[in-house]
């Protein structure tokens, strides 16, 4: 029955057709008393890869927590699949078909490696995701070590856990946060793998980056973000001319 | 035959007395744990709850004719109901908070509950008869077994150990565990923890209460049976440390046998030597012998 070859699915660029994954307007956002999020203005089409650069500290990871309402305090508008999130409790984003891996990873330690796999419900009647089987095929190493507690895996395998047990949910616009920090050259290529695999079939990915060399090859599109603010975005393919605006504003 | 002079059968009794205690305490601490681990309430209520369960009990049974085995399940369920009211309408409030907050409302809430029930039936205790299934006892060579004694062992072992299994061998005990350690990242998933937290206060609240009605025909049903049973169970929870769901069962049965035993042989220091033991565990394991160190 595989008669429907693997297809590309054709991102649609137009602002006028594009479905929107993920429309962010005017998003502030606060942790207690301090202002975080100013002014954040993000539009991710469906089937694109979008990258969040900029330093240390400017609010990129906030920006995705915000999404997830993970922060105090929001204003403005995050609508996901067209539906309006601002309001929302944080549970019921996430079936809006939103998957989010942190930065810290939040592996837990008292479940299995299995039982981090298989935590996170289905979130989406429609929507199917990956299956185990599809998910031990793509991650080999996890697979083997299914019994272990997840925290006593490397590095590299607690992060692709982290990434993996959100493909089974249905979820489809993912929200990775520096994902290739901290690991081992070889690991971050077979993420890089990933996300082109998961781009291919059809997931709308979010990510945050500090390794710019790991992002640039994968994203569509970029955003720069300082203080809070959106304060450049450009596509891959200005990257070449953007260049030294961005050593700029990164220091890379 | 004797044990360093001691009978027998004497030993023999005083280890099923410690198991009797020392399953309320396994039931007790257990709830605590399950609480404590989720909401990061020190649940001080949970000995008010405990009363309450047994007072239920005794009110079914003489204003409604509610026999033992459906005030059993009956009872639970709706101490159960009453602590989901407690946690939405008040606990709610203070997860964000030190937990001498948590502590300081759970005990106002103790003195309110103790204060309504003392007001309505004093502080005398009123007898509840053991259901007649269970009277008598049973001579087992050794010694005669109470009948009732021996459920009271048998029936909180059961839920101790089904309540073990659930949490940490079933998926929603993965939500559970999970939740205690990472509640908002559950809740990124998809899962809605509001609702859990409150299920799991009702459920470690109801297993109060089946404690309480398992002690009526033990103890005397009275307004300040929760407090007696309380300071020790917190004792227990100490020694046994916060951590793990099976250290609080094995260390509520462990004390409760121990201080069986020392009522053998130094009677004098049955009352204190939980204490005691508590003072030289924190000496040596601060976060107690199963709790993990933070």
């Amino acid at each position: 029955m595989n008669t429907v070859a693997e297809q590309k699915p054709i991102v649609d660029n137009d602002p006028k057709t594009a479905k929107k994954a993920l429309e962010i307007r005017n998003l502030q956002a606060w942790y207690g008393e301090s202002y975080i999020l100013q002014d954040i203005n993000i539009t991710v089409n469906q089937g694109e890869v979008v990258t969040l650069l900029g330093r240390n500290g400017s609010g990129r990871t906030t920006t995705l927590r915000a999404i997830m309402g993970l922060t105090g305090a929001r204003k403005g508008s995050i609508r996901i699949g067209g539906v309006e999130s601002i309001n929302l409790p944080t549970y019921k984003i996430a079936h809006l078909g939103v998957g989010y891996c942190p930065e810290e990873r939040a592996i837990f330690s008292s479940l299995s490696t299995e039982e981090n796999l298989l935590l996170p419900p289905s979130i989406s009647k429609t929507e199917k995701g990956m299956s185990v089987k599809e998910i031990y095929d793509m991650f080999p190493n996890l697979a083997e070590r299914k019994a272990s507690p997840g925290t006593r895996l490397s590095g590299g395998e607690q992060q692709m856990l982290a990434v993996a047990r959100i493909l089974r949910t249905g979820a489809k616009l993912l929200l990775l946060d520096e994902i290739s920090e901290g690991l081992a050259p070889v690991i971050v290529q077979a993420l890089a793998r990933m996300i082109v695999t998961l781009k291919a079939k059809g997931y709308t990915i979010v990510m945050v980056e500090q390794n710019f060399r790991f992002a640039a090859p994968l994203a569509d599109r970029f955003y720069v973000v300082e203080h809070g603010k959106i304060v450049e975005t450009f596509a891959a393919s200005e990257l070449d001319s953007k260049m030294p605006v961005l050593s700029e504003l990164l220091g890379v | 035959m004797e044990i360093f002079g001691i009978p027998w059968s004497l030993m023999l009794s005083q280890l099923l007395l410690g198991l009797v205690n020392g399953s309320f305490y396994a039931m007790m601490s257990l709830g605590l744990a399950v609480i404590f681990g989720l909401l990061n309430i020190i649940n001080f209520a949970h000995g008010a709850l405990f009363m309450m369960g047994a007072f239920f009990a005794w009110m079914g049974l003489n204003y409604f004719g509610i026999n033992y085995w459906f005030a059993l399940l009956i009872v639970p369920v709706v101490v159960g109901v009453f602590g989901i009211l407690i946690e939405r309408s008040m606990l709610r409030w203070l997860y964000k908070l030190d937990h001498l907050y948590g502590l300081l409302l759970t005990f106002g809430i103790t003195l309110l509950l103790e204060g309504v029930f003392r007001s309505f039936y004093g502080v005398s205790g009123q007898p509840y008869q053991v259901p007649a299934l269970l009277s008598g006892a049973t001579d087992v060579g050794a010694l005669t077994l109470p009948n009732y004694r021996a459920w009271v062992v048998v029936a909180s072992l059961t839920v101790c150990f089904a309540t073990w299994f659930v949490i940490e061998r079933t998926k929603i005990g993965s939500y559970l565990r999970a939740g205690t350690e990472n509640p908002k990242m559950v809740e990124a998933f998809g899962i809605n923890v509001p609702v859990m937290v409150s299920l799991t206060y009702g459920f470690g609240v109801a297993l109060a209460a089946f404690a309480g009605v398992l002690a009526a025909p033990i103890m005397q049903v009275s307004s300040l049976m929760g407090s007696n049973l309380i300071i020790v169970v917190f004792a227990v929870v100490v020694i046994g440390g916060m951590g793990s769901i099976m250290g609080s069962i094995l260390t509520g049965l462990g004390l409760g046998v121990i201080e069986g035993f020392t009522r053998v042989f130094y009677p004098e220091l049955s009352a204190t030597v939980v204490f005691i033991l508590m003072g030289i565990v924190l000496l040596i394991r601060p976060a107690g012998l199963f709790g993990k160190e933070k």
